[in-house]
């Protein structure tokens, strides 16, 4: 996974217009989303996640998808698109995809709740334990 | 690319000695034991040598062993076969919060026919007491079974206390040894053990051969109903390659017990030095004293075990760890759990697990590759500057003077 080896936009914006945390260290995801906004556009966008190696990947994916795009646009991304963009999220990691079109939503909440704006039309997919590593499978020894 | 292989404790490399005798065994030596001509004496020979061999390594007598399908299986057979022939109408089980799933996953089981069963706290280091376990006796306990050693963290049970408890209030005794056979110097009689399990594949032998040993006199209904083979208790013509493995490697284990203990626990003390020197905010995971030799167990703290596995792996080595990631379900590790460890610490706990042919270059070469992981994933993590800022220091990477940045 490329994404998770090389993952883009890794970092803080110290002056973000919206800043979006998700998940919480019980589920084992928090995933953080930082936007820039310009007239609208998505200028800037970074994030920090501790979770999965899927939470990273889906995280990285998210952010590489958002750029550049409108506000009105980006608050559609759905986890599935997540998904497909990394081509290859393994059905049991679909969850992660959720929990990183959220955190993209979150960010977008906080971008317009800062400016007053209408954010009632925002969907989350999840927003309890039901993220990335609810999703993992493995097994002990 | 060098492979480092770092996870002893999940299963081992077949020794070559152990695979020659397995092929020897698997080749020539095709009889059923149970006939009665030239090639099934030769086998019923070698049976009953690997027999004595896994006995041997015990202290056990020849007799009072049962050839398994491995670890899992010897739990279950130890747990169903004990509760059905002592405890028909009911009865109560003591075990402890960390034990391997083949044995929490049976009690469990067992619960639902009935069963009664107290599951002991351990403390933070994941020891159970015998004082804890005289205490959860009841008139109508019929078994105790407590793990020697522990797979995830390595502690290392008093199980020769536990056994002079048990059998001063004539309680049965089973152990799951699959962790510390061939690791730590057992002696069913010196320590008062009526069952216990290991397997092969741990001990540098194959997977899906394993020993139950079941101490002459006590009962316990056949696993498997067939041709009477093992004593009666499990039915099946032998697997002999299997057998002759395990008791080629028992054999190996023993002989070689002094030398490879003290090998691996040199470079496990080594290893956890360097992690503690290279790496701050972690926490040792386990007892410091007592524990498996070949045991590392750490937690990286504000970062996530399975990036991190996933990362080694790329660096060409192979670890595990208790994040829920690598455990099948929502929460992170039930051992860690219950030695108090919070969630987000055990989330990233990593384990290391060392063999007798581990070298220093390889520990070098994760003590190389590890720290800049760390570094990058809790670059990457939320929780990090938020919390580890908290000591008052901004550059964290020489924090020896901050309170928890060395927490050994
Ligand atoms: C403590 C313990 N018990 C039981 C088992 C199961 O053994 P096996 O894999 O041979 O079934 C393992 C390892 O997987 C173990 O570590």
């Amino acid at each position: 996974m490329d994404h998770f080896a090389n993952p883009r936009n890794v970092g803080e914006i110290a002056d973000a217009d919206g800043v979006g945390e998700v998940g919480n260290p019980v589920c084992g995801d928090i995933m953080k989303f930082f936007i820039k906004v310009d007239n609208g556009i998505i200028t800037d966008i970074k994030f920090k996640t501790f979770g999965c190696g899927a939470a990273i990947a889906t995280s990285s994916i998210a952010t590489e998808l958002a750029r550049g795009k409108s506000i009105a646009e980006a608050q559609k991304l759905t986890n599935k698109a997540v998904a497909e963009a990394l081509d290859g999220l393994p059905p049991v990691k679909m969850h992660c995809s959720n929990l990183a079109a959220d955190a993209l939503k979150a960010a977008i909440i906080d971008y317009k709740k800062r400016r007053g704006l209408d954010y009632s039309d925002i969907r989350m997919d999840d927003d309890e334990c039901g993220g990335c590593e609810s999703a993992c499978t493995g097994h002990r020894h | 690319m060098q492979r480092v292989y770092l996870d002893n404790a999940a299963t081992t490399k077949i020794d070559p000695r152990v695979l020659e005798a397995m092929t020897l065994a698997l080749r020539d030596n095709f009889g059923n034991p149970s006939s009665i001509y030239a090639e099934a004496r030769t086998a019923k020979k070698s049976l009953e040598e690997a027999r004595a061999q896994v006995a041997a390594l015990i202290g056990a007598k020849t007799e009072e062993i049962i050839f398994t399908g491995g670890g899992s299986e010897a739990d279950n057979m130890a747990l169903r076969g004990i509760a059905e022939a002592y405890g028909k109408k009911g009865g109560h089980i003591i075990t402890s919060k960390v034990e391997h799933h083949a044995i929490i996953h049976t009690c469990e089981y067992l619960q639902k026919q009935g069963f009664d069963v107290t599951y002991l706290p351990v403390d933070e280091f994941g020891l159970t007491t015998p004082e804890e376990v005289k205490a959860a006796i009841r008139p109508d306990t019929i078994l105790i079974s407590i793990m020697y050693a522990n797979n995830e963290v390595g502690t290392i049970m008093p199980i020769r206390e536990i056994g002079a408890v048990a059998r001063e209030r004539k309680i049965l005794l089973h152990t799951d040894a699959v962790q510390a056979a061939g690791h730590i110097d057992i002696d069913v009689e010196r320590d008062n053990i009526d069952l216990l399990s290991l397997t092969a594949h741990k001990i540098h032998g194959p997977k899906g051969v394993g020993a139950l040993y079941l101490r002459k006199g006590v009962r316990m209904p056949p696993l498997i109903h067939g041709g009477g083979q093992e004593r009666g208790f499990r039915a099946g013509t032998e697997n002999l390659p299997g057998a002759v493995a395990l008791g080629k490697a028992c054999e190996l284990a023993a002989a070689g017990f002094e030398k490879n203990n003290a090998h691996m626990k040199k470079l496990r003390d080594y290893l956890l030095d360097g992690i503690f020197e290279k790496i701050p905010y972690v926490k040792l995971n386990g007892h410091p004293e007592k524990r498996l030799s070949n045991n590392v167990n750490v937690s990286i703290r504000y970062i996530e075990g399975e990036g991190m596995l996933l990362r080694l792996d790329m660096d060409g080595i192979s670890a595990s760890s208790g994040s829920a990631c690598t455990s099948g379900s929502l929460d992170p590790s039930h051992v860690l759990l219950a030695m108090g460890l919070d969630h987000a610490t055990a989330h990233g706990s990593l384990r290391l697990t060392l063999s007798p042919e581990t070298t220093k270059e390889e520990i070098d070469y994760l003590l190389e590759k590890l720290p800049p992981i760390a570094g990058f994933l809790r670059e990457m993590s939320p929780v990090y500057k938020a919390e580890a800022g908290a000591c008052g220091r901004q550059e964290l990477k020489n924090c020896a003077a901050c309170p928890v940045g060395r927490e050994k």
